[in-house]
């Protein structure tokens, strides 16, 4: 078991490129969300027509194209940023449809009651509309990490020693796939867990602290 | 940039081979992961906790584990087994049993949801058997689970992609081997991804006609 240590730097890498697409993704998914429901002119269709395209492409094209396609446009990336792009590109146009869909399903009555007292877009939007809209939006959310963490090892392709790469790498060097690979079925399940418990957790705070039964 | 367009184009017939492929082998896997997965789903809902366990088991652990890793164990994997599959053959299998966990999780969501009413009503006025199955079950199960299979059949044709590192030579091998030979990276993956992208509107409108359709039917 002297290889399960280079198997966790893999877990290592897995999560944290994870987590930094999760952390930028969320937040951009949603300013992209708010283009398309304020139907801001052409940045709307635009949006729409990002969401789509990225929607249908597999996670592995994307990382070949940002990686070995970025210096024709002339930006040259190493291999983790553009890891990261890949993966943030990727979830945001998910978490756009989600964000899209919690926004849409938003009870207009608030928003004229909100504009009638006299507050500004913005203030509506943080006071009003944000608050509600990011605890309907929580489960797809995160149903969507979990997406997002079975895509990442497509990141193989541009040379990130990813928790699934390590494990075939062992499995090489060993010639006992086997083991490499159950041992890192449960890390992947770990991980899943840990974000799907913290879903839990916030969804019975938020339960808690709103007095719903 | 337009001059790398014109490359790439001139190696249509990689990219139309890779595409076949891609598309076969999504076709395949959606037909074969969809019969297994009403057998699975079946066995999940079976009354005995001992044919239950091993379906449920089964489905819980593929939706933990990332397609990738569970190709590379059927890859690498099963040869230790000594079964031994060239990479079209593991391919397949991957995509065929990972998805039908998918298909089984949709396909038990489908008939959990249905009304037990319309069963009930339908013994009622004399049906039975196979017509109860045929006339008054299947077609409720299927317009129920036809989007949810559709949007798999989007996420089947995005995992097919995952099978070029097993040198399965699908769409985006195609386009990786034009970008390595040609050095036209940024035009090769685009294309591809236009390509992916026809695929999915297509699937998304096939799903939307039966959807109308169900409309209809329901009148």
């Amino acid at each position: 078991m002297s290889d399960l240590p280079f198997l966790l730097q893999g877990a290592v890498v897995t999560a944290s490129v994870s987590l930094a697409a999760i952390v930028l993704g969320v937040p951009l998914g949603l300013a992209l969300a708010i283009i398309r429901w304020q139907r801001v002119p052409l940045l709307s269709q635009v949006v729409a027509a990002y969401v789509s395209v990225i929607r249908a492409t597999p996670a592995i094209t994307l990382a070949l194209l940002i990686f070995f396609g970025s210096p024709s446009i002339g930006i040259v990336l190493g291999a983790t940023p553009a890891a990261v792009l890949t993966l943030l590109i990727n979830t945001s146009a998910f978490n756009c449809e989600i964000w899209r869909a919690a926004l849409i399903d938003f009870p207009r009555d608030q928003l004229e009651a909100a504009r009638a007292y006299g507050m500004t877009p913005v203030l509506v939007f943080r006071r009003v509309v944000f608050p509600q809209v990011w605890r309907t939006s929580l489960p797809a959310l995160v149903n969507e990490m979990t997406l997002l963490i079975k895509a990442s090892p497509a990141l193989a392709v541009i040379g990130i020693v990813d928790l699934t790469r390590a494990a075939s790498r062992i499995g090489a060097a060993t010639y006992k796939p086997l083991p490499p690979f159950l041992a890192a079925t449960v890390i992947y399940m770990l991980l899943v867990i840990i974000f799907v418990t913290t879903q839990r957790l916030v969804e019975r705070r938020i339960r808690q602290r709103f007095n719903l039964a | 940039m337009s001059r790398d367009f014109l490359i790439a184009f001139a190696h249509y017939d990689q990219y139309l081979s890779g595409l076949w492929n891609t598309l076969w082998l999504s076709a395949a896997t959606l037909v074969l992961a969809s019969v297994a997965g009403c057998i699975v789903a079946a066995l999940m809902l079976a009354p005995h906790k001992i044919v239950r366990l091993p379906a449920t088991t089964f489905v819980d652990a593929m939706r933990c584990v990332p397609f990738l890793l569970f190709a590379y164990l059927i890859y690498y994997g099963l040869p230790e087994l000594s079964l031994r599959f060239d990479s079209w053959a593991s391919g397949l299998i991957a995509l065929a049993v990972y998805h039908t966990a998918y298909i089984a999780e949709i396909v038990r969501g489908a008939w959990t949801s249905l009304s037990r009413e319309q069963i009930e009503a339908g013994r009622a006025f004399g049906f039975a058997g196979l017509p109860l199955l045929g006339r008054i079950i299947l077609p409720q199960l299927f317009f129920a689970s036809v989007p949810l299979i559709g949007n798999q059949s989007i996420y089947i044709l995005k995992d097919s992609a995952f099978l070029m590192i097993i040198t399965v030579p699908e769409l985006t091998f195609a386009a990786s081997s034009v970008q390595s030979t040609y050095f036209v990276p940024f035009a090769s993956f685009v294309i591809a991804m236009l390509l992916y992208w026809l695929v999915t509107l297509v699937i998304e409108a096939m799903v939307k006609r039966v959807e109308l359709a169900a409309e209809i039917r329901r009148g």
